[in-house]
């Protein structure tokens, strides 16, 4: 391999990793991240093969709600460039792709952390009224998920694929599980800071109710989302403020909201 | 002073769609655990805001309002978009729309529109494309990574493409047949159902499992295993993921920093699995 080739596997692995976190155009898939390997290094044919074996295996890979997949590009990317450049057969190249999908996990899990700082970062920019800065951050974001692919590609074409493997098995599993473990229920700080932002307190009945429905049921989010509808429709309808018929009936909402206000107050004083 | 406003507030043209449409092809690009897609919904927002807005205190409240928590299936958040920009653009124009009006839309669209979307894109069309590709691919054809590279993104744009303006469409018809109190109707009905999407995402976009065995009883020779998973769903499926939100809600008005409550989260995960709490 010259180095023209070493430049153009970087850019391949640079562009599998911004397309392994947008999940858009799909450069992260093995039937396409291989496959370009496999073309810049000169065997089409090898790297048809392998992407071919990898996509099969990493077909259930999804971010379906808020969970991650294994990540399809670091386990593509590698995994090519050591069946054609270090004479690994396809077979060794399946049995690393795995542990590379979760190292690329763990690898993307702190970049997308190191990105919570650019929302508050972004949060005073947006007081600054500074849309360029924004700009900016959102492309940084992309160019760290990029060069989280580009880096370890290059480590590996200077090293043997021995210290690859061996350096894989030295992250304990205690970690990278547990990474994996936080990163299923982390999803919470979202979520909170959404509620927090919406709710008035006379409305979180309205959260219960699509709490346990969706904890107790086997509904679909779908079936969830017009039952949702359907309730504050019905909320709406018979909501006493909108009925300017009149006997107070606005009154009274008035008042709904002043207590709500002061219990508000109260909470947040305790 | 509406009038003068009026005047002021630009009108959203097609070109502010199409340039909504290309920067909603990087989303996720700073995906991030504390507000998912919130800082690509705001860059993407960012065209309209600046035809909307002029430079100023408005247009950097208009910016601060979407740099929110966003996440949703990132096609299906191309018609969110659309609405969006219809209602910050009808807003201006001086329609009393507020700020819970439209995180009440935003929030009460992402996840049902999310529970269409990763079925349909994730679930069906991507294995299906890939499988397919996979399997032209195996006989060492060039054309199976072509056929699945072209005909996903060619459906994807599209998609994209007629998510936005159809969205930028109905919110804009919604908003204009809007009278009365209908505005005030709206609001609060989409506060409503936002809340009641967030209580349905708690459940069932949390990951909780707790493998750790409790109790092992042996009876005519049959070993019945309880661990903590089971016992908490018996309470309540679900229980434990809500009894994290609402510390976390607790922590945050206390205004305790979110990346602080994610890294301690992080920690409690790793300690967690260590000692055989959680597991995968």
């Amino acid at each position: 391999m010259n180095a023209f080739q070493a430049i153009l596997v970087l850019i391949v692995a640079f562009i599998a990793g911004c397309g392994s976190v947008l999940d858009e155009a799909q450069f992260h898939r093995p039937l396409v991240a291989c496959t370009l390997i496999g073309l810049v290094l000169g065997h089409l044919s090898t790297g048809l093969v392998l992407g071919s074996s990898l996509e099969l295996i990493a077909l259930g890979w999804m971010n379906v709600g808020a969970a991650m997949a294994p990540d399809a590009a670091l386990a593509s990317v590698i995994s090519a460039v050591m069946v054609i450049n270090s004479g690994l057969s396809v077979k060794e190249g399946i049995a690393i792709a795995i542990p590379l999908a979760v190292a690329g996990q763990v690898l993307t899990i702190l970049v997308r952390t190191i990105t919570a700082f650019f929302e508050h970062q972004a949060d005073k920019f947006a007081e600054n009224d500074n849309p360029r800065g924004i700009e900016f951050l959102q492309l940084t974001g992309l160019v760290l998920q990029g060069l989280r692919i580009a880096i370890p590609t290059a480590l590996v074409l200077l090293v043997s694929p021995k210290v690859v493997q061996q350096g894989l098995e030295a992250v304990p599993k205690v970690i990278t599980n547990g990474l994996a473990v936080a990163g299923g229920f982390i999803v919470v700080v979202g979520y909170a800071m959404v509620i927090n932002m919406m709710a008035t307190r006379y409305l979180m009945p309205f959260f219960f109710l699509g709490f346990l429905l969706a904890a107790v049921s086997q509904l679909n989010l779908i079936a969830l989302g017009l039952m949702g509808l359907c309730i504050a429709i019905v909320y709406i309808q018979l909501a006493p403020k909108y009925h300017n018929g009149g006997h107070g009936g606005s009154d009274k909402a008035g008042k709904t909201e002043d207590l709500d206000d002061e219990l508000e107050k109260e909470l947040d004083d305790f | 002073m509406v009038e003068i406003k009026n005047n002021m507030a630009g009108a959203i043209t097609k070109k502010d769609l199409n340039a909504a449409f290309r920067r909603s092809c990087i989303t996720q690009a700073a995906w991030n655990y504390e507000r998912m897609h919130g800082l690509g919904f705001c860059y993407e927002m960012i065209p309209a805001i600046k035809r909307i807005y002029p430079a100023g205190p408005e247009r950097a409240a208009a910016l601060k309002r979407h740099n929110e928590f966003m996440n949703s299936n990132p096609y299906m958040e191309a018609p969110i978009l659309g609405v969006t920009i219809a209602m910050e653009e009808k807003r201006a124009q001086g329609a009393p729309i507020d700020d819970a009006a439209i995180d009440g839309v935003k929030v009460g669209m992402m996840g049902p529109l999310a529970g269409v979307g990763d079925p349909i894109f994730w679930g069906t069309l991507r294995p299906v494309l890939a499988a397919f590709g996979a399997s032209l691919a195996a006989t060492k054809s060039i054309m199976g990574p072509i056929i699945f590279f072209v005909a996903w993104n060619v459906i994807r744009l599209g998609f994209r493409y007629w998510g936005v303006h159809f969205g930028y469409q109905q919110g804009t018809n919604i908003v204009n047949n809007l009278k009365g109190n209908l505005l005030q109707k709206l609001t609060e009905g989409a506060s409503i159902l936002g809340l009641f999407i967030m209580g349905v995402l708690v459940p069932r976009w949390t990951t909780m499992k707790f493998p750790m065995v409790v109790s092992r009883v042996t009876t005519n020779g049959k070993t019945t295993v309880t661990t903590l998973n089971d016992i908490f769903n018996e309470l309540l499926p679900g229980l434990m993921p809500l009894l994290l939100t609402f510390l976390v809600m607790w922590l945050l008005k206390r205004k305790v920093n979110a990346i602080w409550i994610i890294f301690g989260l992080f920690i409690v995960g790793i300690l967690g699995y260590g000692i055989g709490l959680f597991g995968i």
